[in-house]
């Protein structure tokens, strides 16, 4: 082509074309199985090994999508998605009530802490129950950075503000709107509280100058599911894939997989594995 | 400051130790960038040339139309073509959610506004005389066009290389349509923000830097081919 010639683009492009549907080589999407996932499995970089151990044998390809919660229960609701691992038990409820899944499974926990300022300005170092913390922080005005993203994170606050009773004025309440990396950020920098889970704050201690103040409350308990997304509401869904995967993530690889995970990296197991393998 | 000389050498590191992972990250980046603005050139400007020629009612219109058409946020284009491409959505049986193939056409709707826009001031810039003398050469509309287009050719490329910058550095489509999935979409924008949000701040300063390191490679390849054109002066 005339134009094309006169751009002298076409033998680069041409060549780019080749690279990229040479080596695309799409599967069919039998072999696809699409996982939607939080992010603090995928930032934690469990999903890395596991995804690469359940592909090991050629059958499937998995497609792990990491968003929050809230984004993978949607990914579900319309079908887009095979499988989800999350950690919002009270919507994973409704998910499985309201017909869009099947057989979920609760297997794996870890937990939440309560993050501060060294110099802990609200007082609340040594306070066990979650509620009563975050009574403290409201009580003092100290500020707090929320995720506000509708994460299993997000939900779980909000849960511990009800148990609390109280609200913290908005004038100390910063909702970021972001992952679970972004949101400690800001509440490094402006010094506030914050709701994580561990393993992003082992991950990330050596940059954030904030402290544990809070731990070990049952209420802070941070339990992940495996749901399949319903073949009979969704005839698109790979029921079959999905179920290998489920399966294997069930596996005793794979919990042996997970129990040692960040033990050589953090220093200390990150998710703990609490489902009865046959 | 600790982070950006760690990055630099974690940066040099990477490129020298041939990471095989991160290799397959700038490829997969410059591949589906370089493919989605070539697309955009075989489209825009032929497009853009043509509205620059002819008359037609609500021209005005349409170039204000495609004027806007560059400020397209890359979020708002990666979520339009995310709904068509979903499995409920009207091209689900194409399969293309979560592929480099709906990656590029994601990027293509981003590029496609700015190459025409800059093709049709490009070409608005040519003399009409000269465009009327060629067609009374007894040329086709397309005849002429290509002809102008030869004259105007320093302007298209530097729209291409304005398109490339755009598109090579995007990186709000290609994580909705792309869904950053290891070994299959993950680009090095995506990997960035991924890494940032891991708190792996060195290891992101690294592939902004690889990042920019190919895209310079890329844009002196453009500006050479572009600055060979410039007539001596």
């Amino acid at each position: 082509m005339c134009l094309m010639k006169s751009l002298k683009l076409s033998p680069p492009l041409a060549l780019a074309a080749l690279f990229i549907f040479g080596c695309q080589g799409k599967p069919a999407p039998q072999h696809i199985v699409r996982l939607a996932t939080t992010t603090s499995v995928q930032d934690t970089g469990l999903l890395d090994i596991l995804t690469d151990a359940f592909q090991k044998d050629g059958k499937y390809t998995l497609q792990a999508i990491a968003v929050g919660s809230g984004q993978a229960m949607q990914l579900g609701k319309t079908g887009e998605a095979d499988i989800l691992w999350v950690h919002s038990p009270d919507d994973e409820a409704q998910f499985v009530a309201e017909g869009y899944g099947t057989d979920r499974t609760t297997f794996l926990y870890n937990d939440f802490v309560i993050l501060g300022p060294a110099a802990d300005p609200a007082k609340v170092k040594g306070t066990r129950k979650a509620a009563d913390a975050f009574n403290k922080i409201a009580a003092a005005g100290a500020l707090f950075v929320s995720r506000a993203d509708n994460s299993g994170t997000h939900k779980k606050e909000l849960k511990i503000w009800d148990a609390a009773k109280v609200k913290p004025g908005k004038e100390f309440y910063i909702e970021a709107g972001q992952g679970m990396a972004g949101t400690l950020s800001i509440a490094k920098e402006k010094s506030a509280y914050i709701l994580a889970d561990r393993s992003t704050y082992l991950s990330m201690k050596k940059n954030i100058g904030l402290e544990i103040v809070s731990e070990g409350d049952a209420a802070l308990i941070n339990r992940y599911s495996l749901i399949l997304v319903s073949p009979a509401r969704f005839p698109k869904v790979n029921a079959a894939g999905a179920k290998a995967f489920f399966d294997f993530v069930l596996s005793k690889p794979a919990k042996e997989m997970i129990e040692k995970y960040g033990v050589a990296k953090y220093g200390r197991q990150l998710f703990f594995f609490d489902y009865a393998v046959k | 400051m600790s982070f950006i000389i760690q990055g630099f050498q974690k940066a040099l590191h990477l490129i020298f130790s041939g990471n095989a992972e991160i290799f397959g990250i700038a490829r997969l980046s410059l591949t589906v960038s370089l493919l989605a603005t070539a697309a955009a050139v075989l489209a825009g400007v032929p497009l853009g040339s043509w509205i620059a020629v002819k008359r037609f009612p609500l021209k005005k219109l349409l170039i204000a139309l495609v004027n806007t058409g560059m400020g397209l946020p890359p979020v708002v284009a990666g979520l339009v073509v995310m709904l068509f491409l979903a499995r409920s959505g009207p091209l689900g049986f194409l399969n293309w959610l979560y592929t480099p193939t709906g990656m590029i056409i994601a990027q293509f709707i981003i590029a496609m506004p700015i190459i025409t826009a800059l093709s049709i001031s490009a070409m608005q810039g040519v003399d009409p005389r000269f465009y009327q003398q060629v067609l009374t050469l007894g040329a086709s509309d397309w005849q002429a066009i290509k002809v102008c287009l030869k004259e105007i050719r320093l302007t298209v490329l530097a729209a291409v290389i304005a398109g490339f910058g755009r598109l090579v550095a995007e990186v709000g489509a290609v994580m909705i349509v792309g869904g950053n999935i290891r070994h299959q979409t993950r680009m090095l924008t995506t990997a960035t923000v991924m890494e940032t949000n891991m708190g792996n701040f060195d290891m992101a300063i690294a592939l902004g830097l690889i990042l920019l390191t190919l895209s310079f490679a890329v844009n002196l390849a453009l500006t050479l081919i572009q600055q060979k054109k410039v007539l001596p002066r």
